[in-house]
């Protein structure tokens, strides 16, 4: 669509301006322009370089000791060939981390065949996705915790990369539905429903992660009979998806008000109950509205989960730390917090790059 | 006044509801029998477009009694629920679903609050979309839509719930002038397919074409019940009618 900015004749241009002066008019324009862009180049130059130095010029491979390392004053990524297999998988038996890094694999797989629209675009299709799903989350648990042959893996072992996704996914999906219950509570006409879900995410809000990480910890099992016991990472994720789905809720509740009364009133007029006209209308209204900001959330959640290390509990970052404390490697740290970085950065930068897609997609299909 | 031999199929005795202290529908009386054609009218405020939201249960109201088909509609008991799907609406903004294509817009009523299969559903949207000229834009969105071809997706919305009773609240005055024509159409065409429909509008050569009776509303009460012919007589007009009508034909 092309829509004229204003009615004024534009001024007579060059026909074609080539590079060079798009270049010269933008960034060395004026004085002022010139000189920053000449610091901001000189910046990026040595910031580049200094980087490329030292994670490749300089980088010292395997085989090599520390002493090779702290010679050739690079990266030392001897230290992650040594060390990745304790970062990504952590304290999961040595022999048996083929299974952990197949789980992984699958999931990926399934994820990638989810955010493929296609996948979804007919009933039978659909059906197809849940019945993959329930099969894929039933071979992951077999993998990860034992059976079917596989010898049993208690869930204290899991850490690294597998223990923060599965603390992110389970997390995130739990969170997602709470938080729709909740969003909807507090626009519920009962007051004691509403009241309830007002204090509630009132007063999660206002209380650091870190506390409930501790509280849930330290406290529950106080509050429990004594010869139940619940597994840490049980306590770490329902910590997670209090925090989360508190927050969540009020994200939810703004895309529930952005849509229109007109909509809820036509549901209604139809002969919609209450949950059929949130299911088919309102939600998936809502929810449009709010995928931005709801993914901005997951990819809060996904690096908060790093936080479980004040539990001691071995999720990325905890393998990343106790890789640093081999006393073979001694001093070394950057490296291993690198290759943890990256990863984070792999998936919150796929996250958003797919939030942004399905936006696009979204308006297009619907305007155009 | 017309004498009906059937029983009333909606009847609203002495209702009245206030938002607050404010009084907004005095002592409202008015019957309709199946197959009849009411247009409801009166200025702004009147209380006539309230007076319509009672009869699916949009509104609730604090006295008297609204009833379709013999059943007090009542939010407690949850008749006001099972009534809706029997009367059809048709709201001045269309509020057709954004989120989906034309042809799911008239199926999701159906199926999921009549539990009709999806083919049954689908083959019943695209007669009724076929009725109006829209067949061809079925897997469009709304938005792709002009506001005349919306709004008469949204009678086929609610047509193909296969309701007894159509509403219509100012069903044209959101639109473009040129558009009025088409959604009207529609709608007369409707009537003569002997549909009970009763219409909030200002549209007085489509009242004078369709309506069995018209009623007027003034400040929450009706002033006026008449056939057409004797509605618009300016010998025998209610001096409060002739205004109102000098009004609008000025506007």
């Amino acid at each position: 669509m092309t829509v004229p900015m204003t009615d004024i004749p534009s001024p007579p241009r060059p026909p074609q301006k080539g590079l060079v002066t798009w270049i010269w008019q933008n960034f060395f324009g004026s004085l002022g322009n010139s000189v920053l862009t000449l610091v901001i180049l000189w910046i990026l130059y040595k910031a580049i370089t200094g980087a490329f130095t030292w994670a490749v010029l300089d980088a010292t491979l395997a085989p090599a000791t520390i002493r090779e390392c702290i010679d050739a004053g690079g990266a030392c990524w001897a230290f992650i060939q040594d060390k990745w297999r304790l970062i990504l998988f952590g304290t999961y038996p040595f022999d048996q981390q083929w299974r952990p890094a197949l789980a992984l694999v699958l999931f990926l797989l399934l994820v990638i065949a989810t955010c493929i629209p296609a996948s979804w675009k007919t009933q039978e299709r659909k059906r197809w996705m849940f019945g993959l799903w329930l099969v894929g989350i039933l071979l992951i648990g077999v993998l990860m915790s034992g059976g079917l042959g596989l010898p049993h893996v208690e869930i204290r072992f899991w850490s690294g990369l597998p223990l923060t996704v599965l603390l992110a996914v389970v997390g995130m999906a739990a969170c997602f539905l709470a938080s729709i219950l909740l969003a909807l509570g507090r626009r519920s006409s009962m007051p004691a429903i509403r009241w309830i879900c007002i204090v509630y995410i009132e007063v999660i809000r206002g209380v650091p992660l870190i506390s409930l990480l501790f509280m849930a910890n330290i406290m529950l099992p106080l509050l429990l009979p004594a010869d139940v016991t619940i597994p840490n990472i049980v306590r770490a994720q329902v910590a997670f998806i209090m925090f989360f789905a508190a927050y969540m809720a009020e994200t939810v509740r703004g895309g529930l008000q952005a849509v229109p009364d007109g909509q809820y009133a036509a549901a209604k007029a139809m002969g919609m109950g209450y949950w059929q006209s949130m299911i088919y209308i309102i939600l998936p209204q809502a929810l449009r509205i709010t995928i931005p900001s709801m993914v901005n959330l997951f990819i809060a959640g996904f690096k908060d989960t790093s936080l479980v290390i004040v539990i001691s509990m071995l999720d990325l970052l905890g393998t990343a730390n106790a890789a640093k404390a081999d006393p073979e490697w001694l001093g070394l740290f950057i490296e291993a917090y690198v290759f943890i970085a990256a990863i984070y950065l792999a998936v919150c930068a796929s996250m958003s790059w797919y939030s942004r897609r399905i936006e696009r997609r979204i308006s297009m299909r619907q305007q155009h | 006044m017309m004498t009906t031999h059937r029983p009333p199929i909606i009847a609203l005795r002495n209702v009245n509801k206030w938002y607050g202290n404010l009084h907004v529908l005095r002592d409202v009386n008015l019957e309709v029998s199946e197959g009849e054609k009411i247009v409801l009218c009166g200025p702004s405020g009147s209380g006539k477009s309230t007076a319509v939201f009672t009869i699916n249960g949009l509104e609730a109201y604090q006295g008297g009694e609204v009833s379709v088909g013999g059943t007090v509609v009542s939010e407690r008991d949850g008749t006001a629920h099972d009534l809706r799907r029997h009367v059809g609406m048709v709201f001045q903004q269309y509020n057709l679903f954004p989120h989906l294509s034309i042809l799911e817009n008239c199926c999701i009523g159906p199926m999921k609050i009549l539990k009709v299969s999806r083919a049954e559903a689908e083959a019943r949207a695209m007669e009724e979309l076929a009725r109006v000229q829209i067949a061809d834009q079925a897997l469009k969105y709304p938005e792709m839509l002009s506001g005349g071809q919306q709004q008469r997706v949204a009678i086929c919305r609610a047509l193909c719930m296969r309701p007894r009773v159509m509403l219509f609240d100012e069903p044209t005055s959101a639109l473009d002038p040129e558009m009025v024509g088409e959604v009207l159409d529609v709608m007369s065409e409707l009537s003569e397919r002997g549909m009970t429909m009763i219409v909030v509008t200002h549209e007085m050569g489509f009242t004078k074409r369709v309506a069995d009776r018209v009623v007027m509303m003034e400040q929450g009460s009706i002033i006026e019940n008449l056939p057409p012919e004797q509605f618009f007589d300016r010998d025998l007009a209610n001096p409060r009618v002739e205004a109102f009508l000098n009004q609008i034909m000025h506007a």
